[in-house]
């Protein structure tokens, strides 16, 4: 059974509907999925969050949650999922503990009842359960918000940028925490700005400007990657992206870490690029064929949608983590 | 911008045209025992002033009393038996004037007229007279025979008090959830609208009894103003009051985006008016018709006149039913409208 079915979801705000958050998405989320949306800010996650979790109507198409359709029944998912907002939303001067328990009370539920499903994350943030919840750190703050989440044992869970503003070793923990949730069943769909973390879901749907661009495995992503890729490093890595750009068998440059991945548009462009780097060689001090990653597969993506004109930097507005 | 810029013409307009401590034609009972030909030339100037209405003839002494009570009229005129010939053969009359002190400024200042119109009459009857007609006023001041201020505004601080407490702060707080964003887990619950609109109001009608306490006791013990009617009763209407201010703050908070709104709405849309349209500052039979007609949708202006019949004149629930039965409807309508008005989803 699907755990979530989206079908046709078309989302505009704005009095003249001038603002299309959200354009003909349609997606199913299979039971016990760990599924990540991947987009940059303004994608429409939050919107496409925010549908699913009865908070928001869309203009047109057909949502459903566990089973329940999203307007009709949405008491009914209301008390079936658990959502984490991507603004911290508990109460600041309620202690740690305080929040848990209240969290709980209002789904009729008791901490004791459900305390096996939170324990893990539960035990990190114990020593702070006295602590103000606005008072904790980034990380922690995520942590207690997964708990309440979580507290009246959800069937289908939704986290909304649970990652961003956080510590990488904070989100290695809340990344590993997702995977101990899917192993106890549990379907959880996650947004996310960041690339790297797509490896880590199911399945992953980029979205970009309201649309969903792919929904695939990340493996499938990757092996949908075609075009050769190369790395390339210089001691002038500026000039040297320009003058690749500006030639005739280059696809795409970009600068990634401390390389420039250049995609060729097609095979034969491979021996263009090695007199490229010969004619260059003064500068260029390593080149190399590279396997694509997820992040290069989403920057080829994203880019016949990205406007004319706009530079490779510009394309990195997805957050790549170092 | 608007309100900044036309705030103060609505102001200037209320303030001059509308709102004063002036009292004009006051309702008023005439007793008269004698209907002789002085006391009806009497009567008849104490109506021809614009300050006076002569509103109802009673018949008996019993009637004055009850007058008050139904608190339509503001003064009575009583006139011994016999007024006319004491006037004639002893050059001596004697008139009485009870007012409705629960006001004390009303009451000085109508009881002022009322001699003034009565020493006219007599300088006019004795102008061509050797010796001169005296008529003696004697005067009661019903409820309130010192004329202490305080017993005006204990009951007014009582409506603004409990306005402000329940209704500035209620209306805040389903808007701050709105804000922190807490209101975005919330309805993603099995919670229902009223309990939440519920549990809101709960702390703050607990907060209200304890201020109504603290005000009945330095009322009664540092100001010395009396409970005359039941304590019970005067409770009751009281939390009926906080219902009504906290449904109130609760319609507008559950209808508002932001808490700087709220507050700007509770201040503008409620404080102001309560302030000048529930009785306890200006008067309200005074007004012209449009504000006289707006001040029935004030609450506070039911809960002053509530608050005044039972603590000052010792009312009991019979004189006062009507007024409950306004704030109960009341109540009812704000709370209805405020789970209506919840948002179930945040657009």
């Amino acid at each position: 059974m699907e755990a979530v079915t989206i079908e046709n979801i078309i989302k505009t705000y704005g009095k003249k509907k001038e603002v299309l958050a959200l354009n003909d998405i349609s997606f199913n989320v299979a039971q016990g999925e760990l599924f990540g949306i991947i987009g940059p800010d303004g994608a429409g996650k939050t919107s496409l969050f925010r549908i699913l979790t009865t908070l928001l109507l869309a203009d047109s198409g057909k949502v459903t949650v566990d089973g329940f359709d999203v307007v009709k029944n949405y008491k009914a998912i209301r008390k079936r999922v658990g959502y984490m907002p991507g603004k911290f939303s508990l109460y600041p001067d309620l202690s740690v503990e305080e929040n848990l328990n209240f969290f709980a009370t209002i789904f009729n539920t008791s901490i004791k009842e459900n305390y096996n499903l939170v324990k893990d994350i539960y035990v990190q943030i114990a020593p702070f359960k006295e602590r103000k919840a606005g008072k904790l750190s980034g990380g922690m703050k995520q942590k207690l918000a997964l708990c309440c989440a979580l507290i009246h044992r959800p069937s289908v869970l939704f986290l909304d940028e649970p990652t961003t503003g956080v510590d990488a070793v904070s989100r290695k923990e809340f990344w590993e925490m997702l995977q101990g949730l899917k192993q106890l069943g549990i379907t959880i769909l996650v947004s996310t700005p960041y690339m790297d973390e797509a490896n880590l879901c199911d399945k992953v749907a980029l979205m970009q400007n309201g649309n969903m661009l792919s929904i695939n495995t990340p493996e499938g992503i990757v092996n949908n990657f075609s075009n050769p890729l190369w790395a390339v490093k210089s001691s002038k890595m500026l000039q040297l992206l320009n003058e690749l750009k500006a030639t005739d068998f280059v696809a795409d440059a970009y600068p990634f870490g401390e390389y420039h991945h250049v995609v060729m548009k097609d095979i034969s462009g491979e021996g263009s690029l090695q007199q490229f780097i010969q004619t260059h060689s003064n500068t260029i001090i390593e080149s190399k064929i590279v396997k694509p990653d997820i992040e290069d597969c989403f920057i080829a993506l994203m880019k016949p949608l990205s406007p004319k004109g706009e530079n490779g930097e510009d394309k990195h507005k997805m957050k790549v983590n170092e | 911008m608007f309100i900044l810029l036309g705030m103060p013409v609505v102001q200037i307009v209320i303030f001059g045209f509308a709102l004063t401590n002036e009292v004009k034609n006051a309702n008023i009972a005439v007793l008269d025992y004698s209907k002789d030909a002085a006391t009806t030339s009497l009567i008849s100037e104490f109506n021809a002033s614009r300050y006076f209405d002569v509103e109802k003839n009673l018949v008996n002494y019993g009637q004055v009393g009850k007058e008050f009570k139904k608190g339509k009229i503001k003064l009575a005129i009583i006139f011994p038996p016999n007024f006319n010939e004491d006037l004639q053969h002893f050059n001596k009359a004697q008139v009485q004037l009870i007012a409705d002190a629960s006001d004390p400024n009303v009451a000085n200042t109508l009881t002022g007229y009322a001699s003034a119109i009565i020493i006219d009459y007599q300088n006019r009857i004795t102008s061509n007279r050797k010796l001169p007609y005296t008529i003696n006023t004697e005067m009661r001041m019903l409820y309130n025979p010192q004329l202490k201020g305080a017993f005006n505004f204990v009951p007014g601080v009582m409506a603004m008090v409990l306005l402000l407490v329940c209704t500035m702060m209620t209306a805040i707080t389903i808007v701050k959830e709105k804000e922190m964003g807490t209101m975005e887990i919330i309805l993603v619950s099995p919670m229902r609208p009223q309990i939440v609109v519920i549990a809101k109001a709960v702390p703050y009608l607990l907060l209200s009894v304890i201020n109504i306490i603290s005000i009945l006791l330095l009322s009664v013990y540092a100001l010395e103003v009396p409970i005359n009617g039941s304590i019970f009763l005067l409770f009751f209407e009281s939390i009926l009051f906080i219902l009504v201010s906290l449904s109130l703050g609760l319609l507008i908070s559950a209808g508002v985006a932001s808490q700087q709104t709220a507050m700007f709405i509770s201040l503008v849309a409620l404080f102001l008016p309560t302030l000048m349209l529930s009785g306890f500052m200006f008067p309200i039979e005074n007004m012209p018709l449009p504000l006289r007609t707006m001040s029935n949708i004030v609450p506070a202006k039911w809960y002053y006149s509530i608050v005044k019949s039972v603590m000052i004149k010792g009312l009991g629930i019979k004189d006062i039913w009507k007024e409950t039965l306004i704030l109960f409807g009341m109540m009812i309508f704000f709370l209805t409208m405020a789970i209506k008005k919840f948002k179930i989803r945040l657009a």
